[in-house]
């Protein structure tokens, strides 16, 4: 048996693999139903499905069953592990990866997304930014999506101008906050001035490692491990930091665009399977890449620096990045990668759809229009906001099309003129108007025919793209049905 | 600063564990005394005395040796030509080979792809709706599509041209086959890159263009785009054949119907001259489902599913779909002139990672930067390492 095997360096494998039965035989067996399933076999089953959590089951934390409790928490624990960094008021989790791919079961803990400043920033400046990070907000899918921390910079290796940034920054914003400086003691005058929270201290490496572990430890706080593109002293670092005591680590393996995109892209990967496949429990914590580098080189354009850091961000989010330090906030810039983070952790298992049915916008009355849609959420939640937006009272129809888009529900036979016609007796929506006029997507306008004989009402047949709807409305309908 | 809450001493972890263990044997274990600093804590006095906490600090770095996670993959994809030259009966300058992966997209730790992924740029052979970022680079040439080609290969250094012939749609002008397949010799006229030609997805009349297509550009070893499951598929795979060229398998978003296509044609055709299309979603709707089953595909095909063995194609222009790609909006989310060509690029690199070979674009500056990426990532160089750091104290 080595050393390894006895402190427990393996993390299990194969979590999918993972046996409701395994888990079940160290859960109470009492059936108490207090985790809210009938039984515990149910409950082992959300646990292997990670749609429930052990602290769910309040009886597992009586006396007498740590060592169940123990090795149901070794048996459930992700092989990246999770780290949580917070402020007073907000917390941010990263890692927390079970698998190396989605479709394997499901990614957790959407990548963060921090915004850099710096402490020789204007004051002015400084505030502007930290507020603009704080406000940036994108409404997709009925969700908010949002920037997540604040990285603070020393540019100025100066203790006070450190300590000073920091305070000015805690004190305007609720977000969790990185500190970055590779010297401990402007690092530690960063952490004084930080006072209650943790932020995720960076950098450890091989210089000042030791220095930056007694931070670590001293002021509870997460810490980033940096050894650019140098694999075998990202390990050793872990290695060493583990042994000292600092349990929530973040690794930095160097983020490079300058031709070098290979290795940086390489290493990223490397390191994800070694975590979920392999099982190597020193590099299982969270992955932390820096598209800001970006920015060092001279002499270019800030709108190609800011292109360039956009596309690095997106390739290191899909390959296994759990948080971004980033500098660019132009909007063309950060939307796409706001919005590939929510597809990629999409999870895999559930349709993305809103329950079907009628749905009203104002106060329709007997003339107000009827329109079709399916309950694709993207399609339900573009079409309401473009109905929305026309400002007309409205009934909007939303066809169980199994959350297809129009155009793959009408080529799938999910979206039928049968399918529409028994939503509309459904929704007794003939009773709530006076008219017989439906208003049908664009790209379902082949229904047509179909729909008017089996329904016996007229068909509109609306635009192809919903956000030309209030235009519609407004030419079609007008006050009062056609 | 001995912390005395929760400190991970080894020694009590290791008596735990050693409850049921006769014999330890030490591997992998240098220790100098140098490198121990034994901190013994006395037991608060309000606890029942416990076991003594010992807490070993590292002096020094202790050394680990990072193994590569490499694997061994059973399968292969399939490498597939594409475009004849002079020798071989064509009149291109060159043939372009994708595919022939052994392991996953760019996991250069493994083993470096054997071709890299190659790139068309679309052209129309009618006037048809085009986001206004993209239109203002082709507006002179829209009604000349060997024109359109030209620049296409010339200027934006496209490895292929993927004509689409949107005007045989009955829907539209109902182009005649014989006139389709004049354009496509005008273009191969045009340009000397290999070239895909694609039709209007009515599966009947598409099969009528696609025969006088293939026909006209006999030997040329052309790229067809697309076979899918409501068309006659032996037909077409007969037209395939019959005149030497590729086709590309198109399926909607499912595994299953990519087999299930395949399968068909195996009756009819070598591996070699199959590409799949798994249909690409644009990023903000549906760019998940398109990732996901390309990932799939791909590690299906390695890990020995022989249905799937095929390089993977991406109509990647889908990305223009996305409202956020050419609506005006509120300012905060900048001009639409970088927005719409971010996310064609955004769109490409994010299935770049699932391992597509094949993507059709659009925009000049979304194939310059996948291009430029595709390089970088075979390139196997490595970063300057010591600037690296820089970015934490420099003013951007």
């Amino acid at each position: 048996m080595g050393l390894n095997q006895i402190l427990g360096r393996r993390s299990p494998l194969a979590k999918r693999s993972l046996s409701p039965t395994e888990v079940y035989k160290f859960l109470p067996r009492t059936n108490c139903r207090e985790c809210g399933e009938d039984n515990c076999m149910a409950f082992a089953t959300k646990l292997v499905n990670r749609e429930a959590t052990l602290d769910k089951c309040p009886p597992l934390r009586e006396k007498g069953r740590e060592a169940s409790w123990r090795a149901l928490w070794e048996l459930l624990k992700p092989p990246v592990k999770e780290v949580t960094v917070s402020s007073r008021r907000a917390s941010v989790k990263i890692g927390g990866k079970l698998v190396m791919y989605r479709h394997e079961l499901t990614y957790h803990n959407p990548t963060a997304i921090a915004i850099d400043v710096w402490d020789e920033m204007p004051e002015e400046e400084l505030l502007k930014r930290v507020r603009e990070v704080g406000e940036l907000s994108y409404e997709y899918i009925g969700r908010s999506l949002k920037l997540d921390l604040i990285a603070v910079r020393s540019t100025s290796n100066d203790m006070g101008r450190f300590g000073e940034a920091v305070k000015m920054v805690r004190e305007n914003t609720e977000l969790p906050l990185i500190l970055c400086s590779l010297d401990p003691n402007v690092m530690e005058a960063g952490l004084v001035a930080y006072g209650d929270g943790k932020p995720l201290i960076y950098a450890a490496t091989r210089d000042n490692w030791k220095d930056m572990a007694e931070l670590a430890v001293m002021y509870k706080c997460p810490l980033a491990v940096s050894s650019p593109g140098d694999l075998d002293g990202l390990k050793s670092l872990a290695r060493t930091l583990t042994e000292h005591g600092v349990e929530d680590l973040v690794l930095d393996p160097g983020t490079t665009w300058d031709g070098s995109l290979s290795g940086t892209i390489n290493n990223f990967t490397m390191l994800r399977r070694a975590a979920t496949k392999v099982g190597d429990e020193l590099l299982g914590f969270p992955l932390l890449a820096v598209p800001a580098t970006v920015w060092v080189s001279e002499g270019e354009l800030p709108e190609v620096k800011a292109w360039r850091e956009a596309c690095l961000a997106s390739m290191l989010m899909v390959r296994y990045a759990d948080l971004l330090i980033m500098h660019s906030l132009e909007g063309w810039a950060i939307l796409p990668v706001l919005i590939l983070r929510e597809n990629i952790y999409t999870d895999p298992r559930k349709p993305v759809a809103v329950e079907s049915g009628l749905r009203t916008f104002g106060s329709p009355n007997e003339e107000s229009p009827v329109l079709v849609t399916t309950n694709f959420a993207l399609t339900y939640y573009t079409v309401a906001a473009d109905v929305e937006s026309s400002g007309v009272d409205c009934y909007l129809l939303v066809a169980d099309t199994e959350g297809l888009s129009v155009e793959s529900a009408v080529a799938g036979r999910k979206l039928t003129a049968d399918k529409i016609a028994e939503a509309l007796k459904d929704s007794k929506v003939e009773e709530k108007v006076k008219h017989r006029k439906l208003i049908i997507p664009g790209r379902a306008s082949r229904l047509s025919g179909e729909v008017e004989e089996l329904t016996g009402w007229t068909v509109l047949v609306g635009p192809l793209d919903s956000s030309e709807i209030p235009k519609f409305l407004r030419e079609k309908w007008g006050s009062k049905p056609p | 600063m001995a912390q005395v809450e929760e400190v991970r001493g080894l020694a009590p972890r290791i008596l735990d564990l050693l409850k049921d263990v006769e014999e330890l044997e030490l591997e992998d274990v240098e220790m100098e005394l140098g490198d121990l600093e034994l901190i013994l804590q006395p037991p608060a006095l309000t606890l029942p005395p416990a076991k003594p906490e010992v807490r070993l600090k590292p002096e020094r770095i202790i050394e680990e040796r990072f193994t590569p996670p490499r694997m061994e993959y059973p399968g292969k994809i399939v490498e597939v030509k594409i475009g004849s030259t002079k020798s071989e009966g064509g009149t291109r300058s060159r043939s372009i080979v994708i595919g022939g992966e052994r392991n996953p997209p760019f996991y250069i730790f493994e083993a470096p792809p054997p071709n890299p992924p190659s790139i068309s740029i679309d052209v129309f052979d009618m006037r048809i709706p085009l986001a206004k970022p993209v239109k203002e680079h082709v507006e002179d040439v829209l009604d000349d599509p060997a024109a359109w080609a030209k620049r296409a290969v010339d200027k934006w250094e496209a490895d292929m041209v993927n004509l689409h012939l949107v005007s045989v749609d009955p829907l539209l002008k109902d182009t005649p086959p014989r006139e389709a397949a004049k354009t496509v010799e005008e273009v191969l006229q045009a340009v000397d890159v290999p070239i895909a030609v694609g039709g209007c997805g009515d599966p009947e009349k598409d099969l009528k263009v696609f025969e006088k297509v293939a026909e006209a550009s006999q030997g040329e070893r052309i790229l067809i785009n697309s076979v899918t499951l409501d068309m006659d598929v032996g037909k077409m795979a007969d037209i395939v054949n019959k005149y030497g060229h590729t086709v590309i398998a198109f399926t909607p978003m499912d595994m299953d119907k990519a087999r299930e296509l395949n399968r068909k044609l195996y009756s009819y055709l070598p591996k070699d001259v199959i590409v799949i299309d798994t249909t690409t979603a644009a990023l903000g709707y549906g760019l998940e489902y398109a990732f996901t089953i390309m990932e799939r595909v791909r590690l299906a095909a390695l890990m020995g599913d022989e249905e799937l063995q095929h390089p993977i194609s991406s109509g990647t222009t889908n990305a223009w779909a996305a409202r956020e790609a050419w609506m005006k909006m509120d300012p905060r989310w900048g001009a639409r002139e970088f927005r719409g060509p971010i996310w064609e690029t955004i769109t490409a690199l994010t299935l770049l990672l699932a391992g597509v070979d094949y993507f059709m674009m659009m925009h000049p500056a979304a194939v310059k930067t996948v291009k430029t990426a595709i390089r970088d990532l075979i390139s196997n160089r490595r970063g300057d390492e010591p600037s690296l750091m820089r970015w934490v104290s420099t003013r951007f």
